[in-house]
Formats: C-alpha cells, sequence, structure tokens
C-alpha cells in the first residue's frame, strides 16, 4: 500500500555488497514491484542472474521498499527457482515467496502421439458422417412437422415465413442488381471483343442469353444468398442456442423446425427463384448497354432477338434451380447454425462452415443439374 | 491517505429518467465496499462509470487521485494496469485456453519471458485453488465455480491494488459461494487489496464488506458498516437486511448487531 507519508519510493536495485563476515553478499533495495518492473525486468533480470551465479553468496531483501508476486517470482527465478541459505527478507515480504516455493512444476505438456495423422483423418471422416446423418434427421423432422402443418393450416408460421421473406428476398434486391449488372457488362465486354474478331457479333445474343439465363444468373444469385442470407441464418440459430432461446422454446412445446427452420427453408424456396429472375433480367440489360457501345447492335434488338436465341424452358430450368438452391442454403445453414456450441469461436467456424459448405453445395448441385438437364433447352430449331 | 476512488457529485440520465442524482462515493485502500439496491438503482452503471467504460452524464470520477475524464489516454491506461476486475460471468475469452487467458495481460507488457509468465500463471492457479492439469483446458469445458476461480486469477495477475468483483458469488452454490468468499478474504488479507463489489448475497455482503453503500432513491441513502446500515429506516434496507434472509444471515455473524436497527 502507498502511503504519502512514508519516505519516496526508490526505483529497485541490485548492489553488490559484502556481509559481516566478509561473504559475498547482495543487497536489493527501492520498490520490486510491476509499476517499477515493467520497464527494467531485463536489465535486473541480468544483473540478479549474475550474481546468484555465486551460491554462496549472502541476500539482503530487507530494504525493498514494495514487493509484489512479480518482483519476487523475478527474484526467485535468478535464484535458480529456491532460496538461498542466506537471506534477510523485509517484515511482510515472507508471504511473496512462501507462495513461490510450492509453485515449481511448469505446464504439464500433452503426450506424444504417433497416429494423430490417422486419428484425425478418422476423426474428419466421422465428423462428415455426423453432419450428413445430422442433416438427414433435420429433413425429417422437417418433414413430419410439415405433415402436422397440413392438418392445420391455419397455425402455420405464415407471418414468420412473411418476414423471412421480406429479409431474403426484398432485402437482397440491391446487392444481386449491383453484382448481376456489372457481371453482364464485363461478360458482354469481353465476349464482344472476341466474336468482333469473327464477325459474329449477332451471336452476342445468344451467348449472353443462355449463359446468364441458364447458368450464371442462378448461380450468382445463389452465391450471393448464401454468403448474406446464410451466414446470417445459422448466426441467429447460433446465438439463440448459446443464449438457451432455442431450449425455452422447446420446453414451450413449441418446435423450433416449425417456428424457426421451416420459414427460413420456404422463403428461401420462394425467393431464391424470383431472385434469379431479377438477377438474370438485370444482367442481360447489362449486357445489351454493353453490346450496343461494343457492336452497335440496339438494345431494343437486343430483347427482340431473345427469345429466339434461347428456348422458353430455360427460364423454367433456372426457376426450378433456385427452389433447390433456396433449400439447400436454408437447410445447410440451419444446420450448422443448430450445432453451434455455447462459445464465441464456435459460433465463427459454424459461419464460416455454413457459408463454405452451402456455396460448394450450390455448384454441386448446379453440375448434376447440367448432367441431367444436358438436352433440354439448348437445340437450337 | 489518497482515496482509492472518488466519485463526486455523479449524475447519470438516461433521456429523463434519472438514474444517479448527485452521488458521492469515496472509498479508502484496503477497505471491501459492497454496493447494493434494487434492480435498476444503478449499481452496475456505477460500477462501469468508475471502471470507465460508461459516461456519467455530470460529475468526476478519480480513481487513484486521477480523473477519469480528461485525463490523457496514457495516464488512464496506467489506472487499468492498477485494476483487477472480476466480471459477472467471468467473461474469460472463449477463444483462449485458461493458461494463455491468464497470461494474456503479463504478455501485454512486453516486459516478462514465458518461462517467467508460465511460473507467474502457475502460481495465479495455485491462489485459486485450480489444479494445474486444468491450464491446458478451453472455458468451454469449465464449471461456473472455475470459470469464476480462473477470472479472480486474470484480475490478480498484474497484482492490482484495486479489484472489482460483479456478483462475485451468483450462481456459485452455497458451498462453493462460501468457498469463493474465503478465498477473497484470504487474498484481501494477503495482498491488502481494496475491494469494490456489487453483490445481492447476504451471505457474502455479510461475511466480507467492512463498508457497506446502499444505493436507493437515486443516491446512496447510508454508506457504512453493516451496523450503520440496518440502523437506518428505509423501506428497501428493512426489506433486504431486515427481512426473513437477512435475518438469517445476520444472526449467522452474530446476533448483536441483530436489533440495534428495530426496537
Amino acid at each position: 500500500m502507498q502511503q504519502p507519508s512514508a519516505p519516496a519510493v526508490l526505483e529497485p536495485e541490485v548492489r553488490q555488497a559484502r556481509a559481516a563476515d566478509g561473504a559475498t553478499a547482495a543487497a536489493l533495495s527501492g520498490a520490486w514491484d510491476i509499476r517499477a518492473l515493467e520497464s527494467r525486468a531485463r536489465l535486473l533480470k541480468s544483473q540478479l542472474r549474475q550474481l546468484a551465479a555465486d551460491p554462496g553468496r549472502h541476500w539482503d531483501l530487507s530494504r525493498i521498499q514494495r514487493l509484489d508476486h512479480i518482483g519476487a517470482l523475478l527474484i526467485w527465478q535468478a535464484w535458480g527457482k529456491r532460496r538461498p541459505a542466506q537471506l534477510a527478507l523485509a517484515h511482510g515480504h515472507e508471504v511473496f515467496f512462501s507462495n513461490l516455493d510450492s509453485a515449481a512444476a511448469a505446464v504439464p505438456a500433452a503426450p506424444f502421439d504417433p497416429l494423430r495423422l490417422v486419428r484425425a483423418l478418422g476423426a474428419a471422416m466421422l465428423l462428415t458422417a455426423e453432419h450428413l446423418l445430422g442433416m438427414v434427421q433435420l429433413i425429417g423432422q422437417i418433414l413430419i412437422d410439415s405433415f402436422g402443418l397440413i392438418r392445420h393450416p391455419l397455425r402455420g408460421p405464415w407471418r414468420e415465413i412473411s418476414a423471412s421473406l421480406f429479409r431474403v428476398g426484398t432485402q437482397a434486391l440491391g446487392i444481386t442488381a449491383l453484382v448481376g449488372f456489372l457481371i453482364g457488362v464485363v461478360l458482354s465486354y469481353l465476349s464482344a471483343e472476341q466474336l468482333k474478331a469473327f464477325g459474329a457479333n449477332i451471336f452476342i445474343i445468344n451467348l449472353l442469353g443462355m449463359g446468364i439465363i441458364r447458368e450464371l444468373g442462378p448461380v450468382i444469385a445463389a452465391v450471393l444468398v448464401a454468403g448474406r442470407s446464410g451466414s446470417a441464418i445459422t448466426a441467429q440459430l447460433g446465438v439463440m442456442r448459446v443464449t438457451e432461446e432455442l431450449d425455452a422454446l422447446s420446453v414451450m412445446g413449441i418446435p423450433h423446425t416449425v417456428r424457426l427452420i421451416l420459414p427460413k427453408i420456404v422463403a428461401l424456396a420462394i425467393a431464391m427463384p424470383l431472385l434469379i429472375l431479377w438477377t438474370s433480367g438485370i444482367a442481360l440489360i447489362g449486357g445489351a448497354l454493353a453490346a450496343n457501345t461494343q457492336l452497335g447492335i440496339s438494345v431494343h434488338s437486343f430483347f427482340i432477338g431473345l427469345p429466339g436465341a434461347v428456348p422458353t424452358v430455360n427460364l423454367w430450368l433456372a426457376m426450378g434451380k433456385g427452389v433447390v438452391f433456396g433449400a439447400l442454403i436454408a437447410l445447410i445453414a440451419c444446420h450448422f447454425g443448430l450445432r453451434v456450441q455455447p462459445n464465441t469461436e464456435s459460433l465463427g467456424i459454424g459461419t464460416t462452415n455454413s457459408v463454405v459448405t452451402s456455396i460448394t453445395a450450390v455448384i454441386v448441385a448446379d453440375a448434376i443439374f447440367a448432367v441431367i438437364f444436358s438436352d433440354v433447352g439448348i437445340s437450337l430449331s | 491517505m489518497t482515496p482509492v476512488i472518488e466519485v463526486e457529485s455523479l449524475w447519470t440520465q438516461f433521456g429523463d429518467h434519472v438514474v444517479h442524482r448527485d452521488l458521492n462515493l469515496v472509498v479508502m485502500p484496503g477497505e471491501v465496499v459492497s454496493l447494493v439496491g434494487g434492480s435498476g438503482s444503478g449499481k452496475t452503471t456505477l460500477m462501469r462509470q468508475i471502471l470507465g467504460l460508461e459516461q456519467p452524464t455530470r460529475g468526476t470520477v478519480k480513481v487513484f487521485g486521477i480523473p477519469l475524464q480528461g485525463s490523457s489516454a496514457q495516464l488512464v491506461q496506467k489506472i487499468r494496469k492498477r485494476w483487477g476486475v472480476l466480471f459477472q460471468e467471468g467473461a474469460l475469452y472463449s477463444a483462449l485456453s485458461v493458461f494463455d487467458n491468464i497470461a494474456l495481460p503479463l504478455r501485454e507488457l512486453r516486459a516478462f519471458d514465458e518461462d517467467f509468465i508460465g511460473d507467474m500463471v502457475m502460481l495465479k492457479l495455485d491462489m485459486v485453488d485450480i489444479e494445474r492439469r486444468h491450464a491446458s483446458k478451453m472455458p468451454a469445458d469449465l464449471s461456473g465455480g472455475m470459470i469464476k476461480r480462473i477470472a479472480l486469477a486474470r484480475a490478480l495477475v498484474l497484482e492490482p491494488e484495486l479489484v472489482f468483483l460483479d456478483e462475485p458469488t451468483a450462481g456459485l452454490d452455497p458451498d462453493r459461494s462460501e468457498s469463493f468468499v474465503k478465498l477473497i478474504r484470504s487474498l484481501h488479507q494477503k495482498l491488502n487489496l481494496t475491494v469494490v463489489m456489487v453483490t445481492h448475497d447476504l451471505d457474502t455482503l455479510v461475511s466480507l464488506s467492512h463498508k457497506i453503500a446502499v444505493l436507493a432513491e437515486q443516491q446512496l441513502i447510508v454508506y457504512g458498516s453493516l451496523k450503520e446500515a440496518i440502523a437506518v429506516q428505509h423501506p428497501f434496507i428493512l426489506n433486504f437486511f431486515l427481512g426473513e434472509r437477512g435475518l438469517r444471515a445476520l444472526s449467522a455473524v452474530g446476533a448483536s448487531v441483530k436489533l440495534s436497527g428495530k426496537d
């Protein structure tokens, strides 16, 4: 305790001295607490080490004005973690060293495991299987709860669905439009350079129409929604798990699959195809504008030529993809959200995994679509 | 002696709602002061203002004689190294192991090597009665009582002169809460700390505090020993100390104080 009436507190100091019987001695004085040592720890430590090299040295610590565990530990470590034979302590300083005498061992190191890699591989496999199982269970639970919904449609979570639709659909219009427009412009600009070289200007309509409506529009919209809404859903459910809100719902007899998960899946399955149409439309406008400046094809003739170049069935295919992508994103996001453990790190990992997995799943699903529908809507009549 | 904490004519207002009206509080070195009061009486707000986490509407808060408002960031930083805080839920960093949680403040100083830090962490774990094998565990794997103890070790690692305890025994079972109270008392005696705590637990309050600050009606209605506190006629005090639970806790420490407030 610092008292104003006490003599001024001096800096920590180590001096060589000589004891009464002629033996070498070390005298420590001043303040040996964290405030004083913070800036001088390294210097004092090396001084102490030098003096401690002589095992017969007498240590006079009685003139230390202030001491705490930090100072005591510094001195004690210099002694080689045990007290010297000849030691004089100031009154009340004994307690700091007696605490230290019992503290010597370090943290026990983790035992070496030669099969660590094999174990890690096995654990990863089991984890993947567990994820798949969990996903199947979730789908099953949702289906079971949905049957109850069919019998009592008025009790359905319609408000929740409407709120989710607004969040994942309406509020995503801006970002999907911006990205879609830019992609359309860039794609059109790059293709125009190539097509011009072959004099095949008019095929820009086929290229953009087919590419955007069938592939790019759905995938871009899905990736954006996975990053935007997927992460939000995972984080929301994860925080609800951490704060025990999910458990509170369960004990009230409100199944969280119906109140929380089903609305999100339905909302994304509805919003996704609409967002895809919107993104593709804006991307085509961007492409048409760029084609106009680059190739001189007027916007009017671009859109007149579009139905001839892209069979209508492609639109239905894109919408179908949208439903699947939307449900997939919501399902994966909910699955990871429900698995969050009650700590901050798990929340971060869960959200990252959710976004990465749903984007991967969207692209895999898109590839499957491409294989299954390889002869639908492509042949030009 | 300079007071450790000086709160002078402090006002706190949220819109029209006045939480503290012209509140004064002085804590001297070595004292154990408990803040009590009903829900919404502003105990936690007051503590957060003393910690500099919230700004009072008016008035000054001085810690170690240095005003928190208007001092340079460097000076405030110095104060922060001289106090330790035990948050209600422990607030251990969930991404770090027990060892790293306690070592973090020491590492931030960049003055000590890892060998020193390791010994210091083990010393602090010993002080709060946590076995060393728990050092490598993550906070999520620990029980509530252990989290509190480890959070206390972290609060004490920079050898603070002033320690804040927010509901130190809330969420602990009676047995653990008693041993936690014993731990705090022995640390207070050993290290000569100044302690400020917010608590609802009468047993903790009665067995630890030298002084009790009762917050009600936007002010400190009492600031003094337990005896002085229960002598005051006020509905909150009657309910809190002289209700059934209060009397039981008071009788446990000795009936001498029991009837001084009532006749």
